[in-house]
């Protein structure tokens, strides 16, 4: 997939945060052979008073594996904090990139739209690339086009909980309504087939953290959601048979010999 | 036969060194300890003091069960005030999901239901529904622990002395064991620092009578009585060496966790908050590594107080072979 104008090899982008430890973590990246991982300004201690990053060492295992880092403003509550942290982590991490946070509920972890579409856009004219975690509104997604995003992140549940795609629906309204801009799936996977249906929809790519971070086997369960990612996007492109309500023999029944 | 004896200097005053220096100083070497005068540069000064085995290993590793057992009984052979309590562990009712997980992961615990919780920790009765309870579990104050370690050196002769170690001050030693933690990371490229932060509260309206954690999607919070009607509330992790004050924001994660406990936390004194960095190698889990002449003990991480015993074992085999001493025959 081509997302503001870099190819990216693979259809998984996998976050950085909650592994058991940072070994742990780079071995479950290297499964997953993602080819964007996400990393959050809050953990990585830019603000510290030495000036040089304090959380350098930690950032320096996670640019050691090669992999693009998509830097995020996880956590921020308001336009003026995203904006903020969108702005140190250009300058800690030296990428134009930047998933763009606006929480506006902290039960649900909901985006709020409002303040995520003003962010994108004083983002966009500050030279920024935005990857905006949204919901699955149109409405908001035109918005966040014209504010000049080129890609959209859209929840799948909430973050972390690990309930898959809870409105397809909507989510299939968005993939045929929005036909050529880059949509990902992000948050709320938890099983490979989770990612799997998204990659079926035709969504471009998944998004996804806690349900590797937190498995029992993050490298294992990385492995397995790079196969579903792959295998959902195969199965796309194979254009799959509709489904349908009575039996359909895949053999002929007419003609067949009969047995007596 | 003084003369014979190994001469060992131990760097670092924290609780890696001053474990450290009591298994070598008690397997019979010369040990002198150098260290900062300030306890508050430690990060052990900031610890929790919860000897935990089982419930660290549910989200860390499974390989700190066995040198954390040990630990159990090393403490309660150094210093009497170890409480052999237990841990509970509690979740509110929007996160048991996450308690079934923990409990898959971990062994040595009994789950409790309600009744069960309020025989144990009878102001938490009617709080929680579900738990699990780690009987062979164990606590102590950290501060009280290492200052009667420090103690116990000075009995044996050990010379415990304020400064920063130099190239010269290691003349003259057979060994030296460097036990700085985050302070050697300049000679440990690996070492990377994870901040910690933590409350001390004073709340005669609670009575807990061991370690309470708080299940929570992303840190672990517990609760640990330090007598007194003191608790310590901790402990924040985050990915960076900043050795800042407290934030706003991890202040209030914690208070909101000692409020979920109980409310009456909400009246609580504050008596100081902390925060300092622990040393962590990329696996989360201590090792030993010589670095020219010097034996790098580190990368304690969260364990310190629970691995120490067993890696200053390790150490002491390094430096001064195997322990042909029969149990109990330790000088």
């Amino acid at each position: 997939m081509r997302v503001y104008g870099v190819e990216l090899p693979s259809r998984l982008l996998l976050g950085t945060a909650l592994y058991p430890s940072p070994a742990i973590m780079a071995d479950a990246i290297r499964a997953s052979e993602a080819a964007v991982v996400t990393v959050s300004l809050r953990r990585e201690g830019a603000q510290a008073d030495d000036g040089a990053g304090a959380g350098q060492r930690f950032w320096g295992l996670v640019r050691d594996l090669g992999v693009r880092v998509l830097p995020n403003t996880a956590g921020c509550h308001s336009v003026k904090e995203a904006v903020l942290t969108a702005h140190m982590a250009r300058e800690v991490f030296g990428t134009p990139w930047i998933k763009l946070e606006v929480i506006g509920e902290d039960d649900t972890l909901q985006p709020d739209v409002f303040g995520l579409v003003e962010a994108a856009r004083i983002l966009t004219q500050d030279g920024f690339q935005v990857f905006p975690y949204t919901t699955e509104d149109l409405v908001v997604a035109g918005r966040l086009l014209d504010a000049g995003c080129e890609v959209l992140m859209p929840w799948g549940a909430p973050i972390g909980s690990g309930r898959g795609l809870n409105n397809p629906y909507a989510l299939r309204s968005m993939r045929a309504h929005f036909p050529d801009v880059p949509l990902i799936v992000d948050a709320g996977i938890g099983l490979p087939s989770h990612a799997a249906a998204a990659m079926e929809m035709g969504y471009d790519a998944v998004l996804l953290n806690t349900a590797v971070a937190r498995a029992g086997d993050p490298v294992a369960m990385a492995r397995a959601m790079a196969r579903a990612v792959e295998a959902g996007r195969l199965a796309y492109e194979a254009d799959p048979i509709e489904p349908r309500d009575m039996a359909a023999p895949s053999t002929p029944v007419i003609g067949a010999a009969v047995f007596t | 036969m003084a003369g014979t004896r190994p001469r060992i200097l131990v760097i670092g005053a924290g609780v890696t060194g001053l474990v450290t220096a009591t298994v070598l100083a008690e397997r019979g070497a010369e040990v002198s300890v150098i260290h900062r005068a300030d306890p508050a540069t430690r990060a052990s000064h900031f610890a929790g003091g919860m000897l935990a085995p089982w419930c660290e290993a549910a989200d860390a590793s499974a390989a700190l069960m066995g040198p954390g057992a040990e630990a159990i009984d090393w403490w309660a052979g150094h210093f009497t005030e170890t409480r052999r309590q237990g841990s509970l562990l509690v979740a509110a009712r929007r996160d048991l999901g996450e308690l079934n997980r923990f409990a898959r992961r971990t062994t040595h615990y009994r789950i409790c239901g309600a009744p069960d919780i309020a025989a144990l920790e009878p102001d938490l009765a009617g709080r929680f529904e579900q738990g699990l309870f780690f009987a062979a579990e164990a606590h102590l104050d950290p501060r009280a622990a290492l200052a009667t370690l420090a103690t116990g050196l000075e009995r044996r002769g050990v010379a415990i002395r304020a400064g920063e170690a130099t190239e010269r001050d290691h003349d003259g030693f057979n060994h030296v064991i460097d036990c700085r933690g985050h302070a050697a990371a300049p000679a440990l490229p690996d070492l990377r620092g994870v901040r910690g932060e933590m409350m001390l509260l004073r709340c005669p309206g609670v009575a807990l009578h061991r370690p309470v954690r708080l299940l929570h999607p992303r840190i672990p919070l517990y609760v640990v009585p330090r007598g007194n009607d003191c608790y310590m509330v901790g402990a924040t992790m985050i990915e960076s060496a900043d050795r800042r004050a407290v934030t706003a924001r991890s202040a209030m994660e914690m208070l909101n966790a000692a409020y979920a406990l109980h409310p009456a936390f909400g009246e609580a004194e504050i008596l100081e908050t902390g925060s300092n960095i622990r040393p962590a190698f990329p696996d989360n889990m201590p090792l030993l590594r010589q670095e020219g002449n010097v034996l790098h003990l580190n990368g304690m991480y969260r364990h310190g107080f629970l691995l120490s015993p067993a890696f200053a074992r390790r150490a002491a085999v390094i430096v001064l072979g195997e322990d042909t001493t029969q149990p109990g025959e330790a000088a």
